[in-house]
């Protein structure tokens, strides 16, 4: 059963991220782009990681995909223009892919039979959060909210 | 007795699952989500439907005039003329649309929309999907909904809709943070992001007479209003409709669709409306409990629609009442009042809470609350005179 779901989402994702890749109309490519990100979000609900998998939903999908997709149309004239094929992309994402691979075929391989690791509730991701980790949870409150207050200088700025 | 008509919808899916005892358990699975989705769609569209009809009744009725009264008795055979209507019309594609992103935004906006009805307990044992973040999981799925409007906008290839789509989705992140803030208190009180919970949480009575709903303490109440302003923002009603505007950008990112289409448009925000009020209940009201310990023979599930009722009649009720608002007071008012507001309401369940939950608790948090009420409206008093408009060039 879970064989079988892992394999359907795996291939809506990677499909998806082809699609983003490849697709002619820019704004088709961040779409699909927000496809794969709900795609992998999938993965870590079947992998029972319920909070990583919902952030992820709501933080790339509610906001992120948002923003590129606001990026695309007030930064380009010709949104509705179709892009050529960048082949130096290509090659970096290449390259990038090649590393890995490379990487994973490298280490120790894992048991093939995962340990039996108990689901995390939100509230021990919270009182990890709260307790062992309180500092990097507190520099990455001090860092949002330096850029909070920077996007309202520079929307300020235009007042005058 | 009363315990039996009360399970008697989850006594009907065990029934229902008892047929396939002896069969893998993948599928016995399979089967139980989908009579809940059945369930839930089946449910969720008839109130669809009467809604639609009951809500012209209401606001013809505010309006003193008759409503629809034609089809069946009282009108109320409405919706399926309408829905037949719907059906038959001709489905328009603007020649320069995006032909795949105009056809697949109704779709996502309607499906996102009836996924968050899911994470709702709708009575004892009557929670469709059990997941331990089920509030995160509800504004997870709706944060989709700006992309979906985004796509409705775009692919029309219209400046009307693009607009609306940028209006619509400018009012939904402004008032999401207000949203989900008020949501937090009550987290932070129970102790937990499981619908199921916070309704257990709310169970007992205080002298076994007032119910222990939060939204009779000062911070919920508080929040309750808040939370409720930002429903009203997120499924794009009345007083905040800005994004549709009928009289300035002809309905905003809805002006290409026809048909069917749009009606599923319509669908969206009232499956939308449905699922934030749920979500107000269950956060606020004390979900399906009863009112009173005496009251409490009466079906869970009775309780929650009966409340639910109430909800969308106040939506009625305020689309009846107040005009729209402009652009600017709305953003205004979502980042220099409803922000600050929902702070204060994080503030006062801490004080709540450690002042002991009892009457000292409660009076000391509604200090907090009427203090930063009086200071935020002392700061945002614009000091402007208001006085009887003087025509100067007609009488």
């Amino acid at each position: 059963m879970n064989g079988l779901a892992f394999i359907l989402i795996a291939i809506v994702t990677v499909a998806a991220a082809l699609a983003a890749a490849t697709l002619r109309s820019l704004m088709h490519a961040a779409l699909s782009f927000a496809v794969a990100l709900v795609g992998i979000a999938a993965f870590f609900f079947l992998l029972g990681a319920e909070f990583v998998g919902l952030a992820l939903v709501f933080i790339y999908i509610g906001a992120v995909a948002v923003l590129i997709v606001f990026t695309i149309l007030l930064t380009r004239r010709d949104v509705g223009k179709t892009r050529g094929f960048n082949w130096g992309g290509a090659i970096v994402a290449a390259a990038v892919f090649g590393g890995l691979i490379l990487a994973i075929l490298k280490t120790q391989s894992l048991a093939i039979v995962a340990p039996h690791v108990p689901r995390l509730t939100v509230k021990q991701i919270g009182a990890a959060l709260m307790t062992g980790y309180v500092w990097p949870l507190q520099c990455v409150g001090v860092l949002l909210t330096a850029a909070l207050i920077g996007a309202l200088v520079l929307v300020i700025e235009e007042k005058r | 007795m009363s315990k039996s008509i009360d399970q008697v919808f989850v006594n009907a899916k065990q029934w229902l699952l008892s047929w396939l005892a002896g069969s893998p358990t993948w599928m016995i699975q399979v089967v139980s989500d989908l009579i809940n989705i059945f369930a839930l769609l089946f449910v969720f569209l008839t109130l669809f439907a009467f809604m639609s009809v009951l809500e012209r009744k209401i606001l013809a009725r505010m309006q003193n005039r008759y409503g629809p009264n034609r089809v069946g008795p009282f009108g109320l055979f409405q919706p399926i003329a309408d829905g037949v209507k719907m059906l038959i019309k001709e489905d328009i594609v603007p020649a320069r649309a995006d032909k795949i992103v105009h056809f697949l935004a109704p779709i996502l906006i309607a499906a996102v929309a009836i996924l968050t009805l899911g994470v709702i307990p709708y009575g004892r044992n009557m929670t469709p999907f059990t997941i331990d973040g089920g509030v995160l999981f509800f504004f997870a799925v709706g944060s989709t909904t700006e992309l979906a409007v985004f796509m409705a906008g775009w692919g029309s290839n219209n400046k009307f809709s693009m607009l609306g789509a940028m209006r619509a989705i400018a009012q939904m992140i402004s008032y999401e943070l207000p949203l989900l803030i008020t949501v937090l208190p009550v987290v932070m009180v129970v102790g937990s992001l499981m619908p199921d919970r916070i309704v257990a949480a709310q169970a007992d009575y205080t002298f076994g007479l007032i119910p222990r709903w939060f939204v009779f303490t000062p911070w919920g109440a508080a929040a309750f209003i808040l939370f409720f302003v930002s429903g009203l923002v997120e499924s794009n009603r009345t007083p905040f409709d800005v994004p549709e505007g009928e009289s300035e950008i002809v309905a905003g990112h809805m002006t290409e669709y026809s048909g069917f289409k749009y009606a599923t448009f319509f669908l969206a925000e009232y499956i939308g409306m449905f699922a934030i009020s749920g979500l107000g209940i269950t956060l606020f009201l004390g979900g399906w409990h009863a009112p009173a310990r005496a009251l409490e023979f009466v079906p869970s599930y009775v309780w929650f629609f009966v409340k639910l009722s109430a909800l969308l009649f106040v939506y009625i009720w305020i689309r009846g009442t107040l005009p729209r608002t402009r652009v600017d007071q709305m953003m205004n008012f979502a980042w220099k009042f409803m922000l600050p507001m929902a702070f204060t309401c994080i503030v006062a369940a801490a004080v709540w809470h450690y002042a002991g939950r009892g009457l000292r608790g409660w009076l000391w948090s509604l200090v907090v609350i009427a203090v930063v009420y009086t200071a935020l409206s002392m700061l945002l008093d614009t000091k402007r005179k208001f006085a009887p408009r003087v025509y100067r060039f007609a009488e």
